[in-house]
């Protein structure tokens, strides 16, 4: 198939960027969207120009660093999928594409399409960890973990970190992927310690990061390529509150 | 009132006070809709019961007492609520930095993209609806402690039942959202009381919003007329 693709360029952060129109003559089904991309670049950089920048790692949907904002849904059309995960066959020939970065203040272009998300790192460091000594690996069975409490914490345990929450959300707001790095721990017993203080820190950090206020549109939800669910958000805000409440610091 | 200060400072926490600041303001407009239903009741019903507020807590506290003390509650819960919003509102803006070329919004409810202007369509309607019916400074024909009469005088103009039905509607689209969204604000888990989240913000602001329409549309089709 053929089709036409308008993409956003931008040499650097402080650079001015614009969208340039590209031809993928050639394109097969069963191309996934970066493959695709690949197709365009050769062309591009026979002819003497500069590929169209966008990060990638593990190309099957499980380091979170391919993000993109396709026909402007975060990660393209198809649900629970990352953009390296989507295939050509999701389009049809002859269809016009607009690509463009996420879109936050705390996420700043590096070029083209690649933003810098160190952002969700500091909010990590802020308190998405458990202090324990290290050493020799524990007994795996030495503490028991409820089925249903287990599930939880894997289930928030699959983000990403890829960024199509704040992308998607209209407040450019990270709390899907706060939820998820205070909630992997928060349901299980080695995170019960922290948990207030956890929760306490790394929503001010959210917040000092310049990320916008949920307002429980959803639509990180409906993005998120490991379906990673807004109720999180909902445990995350009441372990905020009851560490306020309890006066505990929130730095 | 440090804890409330503290509070504050995160966006969860003005959250919060959005929230319980919007519980209030929901529980009076649900009240003062019951109220106003009263107007079918005849002209000494709704003018008693105007009556009855004035002299709610009374001889222990002065006329008006109640009254008073619910004003001021009321006000500063629009106040928090208003202020909190506008707060994240800009940082919200602020946060998105340069807009999307194509954006596909299918996924949020018409309800919850109009929360902020829905809300200053709100405020702008009470501070009119005040001017109207408590003041008597916008209307017509304004007679002291003639409620019924107030009332169905003032819904005889067409445009303003048409104004008070649109911010009606304004109101329980705002609910609908909001209703449903202060128990995440909250951090309510509890799933028995999550299912019910969707039905319970439905059925109180359809309910509003019916509650609310019969007074203008009763006066238009001539059912509430002057005795
Ligand atoms: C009678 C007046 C009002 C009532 C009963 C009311 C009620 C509520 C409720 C219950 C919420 C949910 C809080 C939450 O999300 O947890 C809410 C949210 C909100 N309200 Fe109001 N409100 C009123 C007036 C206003 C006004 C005057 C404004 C604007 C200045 C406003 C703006 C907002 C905004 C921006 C939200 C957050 C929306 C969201 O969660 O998506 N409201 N309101
Ligand atoms: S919550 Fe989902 S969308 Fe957000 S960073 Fe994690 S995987 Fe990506
Ligand atoms: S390249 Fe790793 S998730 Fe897409």
């Amino acid at each position: 198939m053929d089709l036409t693709l308008h993409v956003w360029r931008q040499e650097t952060s402080s650079a001015s960027g614009s969208f340039q129109t590209y031809k993928a003559a050639g394109v097969s089904d069963s191309m996934s969207f970066l493959d695709m991309l690949d197709l365009v670049n050769e062309r591009i950089t026979r002819d003497g120009g500069d590929p169209i920048a966008f990060e990638h790692d593990c190309r099957e949907g499980i380091c979170g660093s391919c993000g993109m904002v396709i026909n402007g849904i975060a990660h393209g059309p198809h649900k629970m999928t990352t953009a390296c995960q989507l295939h050509m066959r999701s389009f049809s020939d002859g269809d016009e594409i607009w690509i463009e970065p996420w879109r936050a203040k705390a996420f700043p272009v590096l070029k083209d399409l690649v933003v810098e998300r160190a952002a969700f790192d500091r909010i990590i460091q802020a308190g998405g960890y458990i202090s324990v000594r290290t050493g020799s690996a524990p007994d795996a069975n030495a503490i028991a973990v409820p089925k249903p409490d287990a599930d939880l914490a894997f289930d928030a345990a699959a983000c990403i970190g890829c960024g199509a929450c704040v992308a998607a959300c209209p407040n450019a707001s990270a709390m899907l992927f706060t939820a998820a790095k205070a909630a992997h721990l928060s349901y299980v017993p080695q995170g019960q310690t922290e948990r207030l203080g956890r929760a306490a820190a790394m929503v001010m950090t959210h917040d000092e990061e310049g990320f916008g206020n949920c307002t429980n549109h959803g639509a990180c939800q409906e993005v998120c390529p490991k379906g990673i669910s807004v109720n999180y958000i909902s445990r995350l805000n009441r372990d905020l509150l009851k560490a306020t409440l309890t006066g505990i610091s929130v730095g | 009132m440090r804890q409330a200060l503290t509070l504050y400072r995160s966006s969860v926490g003005k959250k919060a006070l959005m929230a319980v600041s919007g519980i209030l303001l929901a529980g009076f407009v649900l009240a003062h809709m019951l109220g106003n239903l009263k107007m079918f009741q005849g002209p000494e019903a709704m003018d008693g019961y105007a009556v009855f507020l004035k002299e709610l807590g009374y001889p222990v506290l002065p006329e008006y007492g109640v009254l008073w003390i619910a004003r001021i509650a009321l006000l500063a819960a629009v106040g928090i609520h208003a202020l909190a919003a506008f707060q994240l509102w800009q940082k919200s803006r602020a946060a998105r930095g340069a807009a999307y070329r194509k954006e596909d919004s299918q996924v949020f409810s018409y309800a919850s993209r109009t929360m902020r202007w829905g809300g200053v369509i709100i405020l702008l309607f009470v501070v009119y609806h005040i001017l109207h019916f408590t003041t008597g400074t916008v209307h017509s024909d304004f007679e002291y402690a003639s409620v019924y009469r107030n009332v169905v005088i003032g819904f005889q103009s067409v445009p303003v039942s048409l104004f008070y039905l649109v911010a009606v509607g304004a109101l329980a689209l705002h609910l609908y959202h909001g209703l449903w969204s202060v128990f995440s604000t909250l951090g309510v888990q509890n799933p028995k009381v999550t299912r019910i989240r969707r039905p319970l913000a439905a059925g109180l602001s359809i309910l509003l919003f019916v509650g609310y329409a019969a007074v203008p549309v009763g006066v238009m089709a001539g059912i509430l007329t002057l005795p």
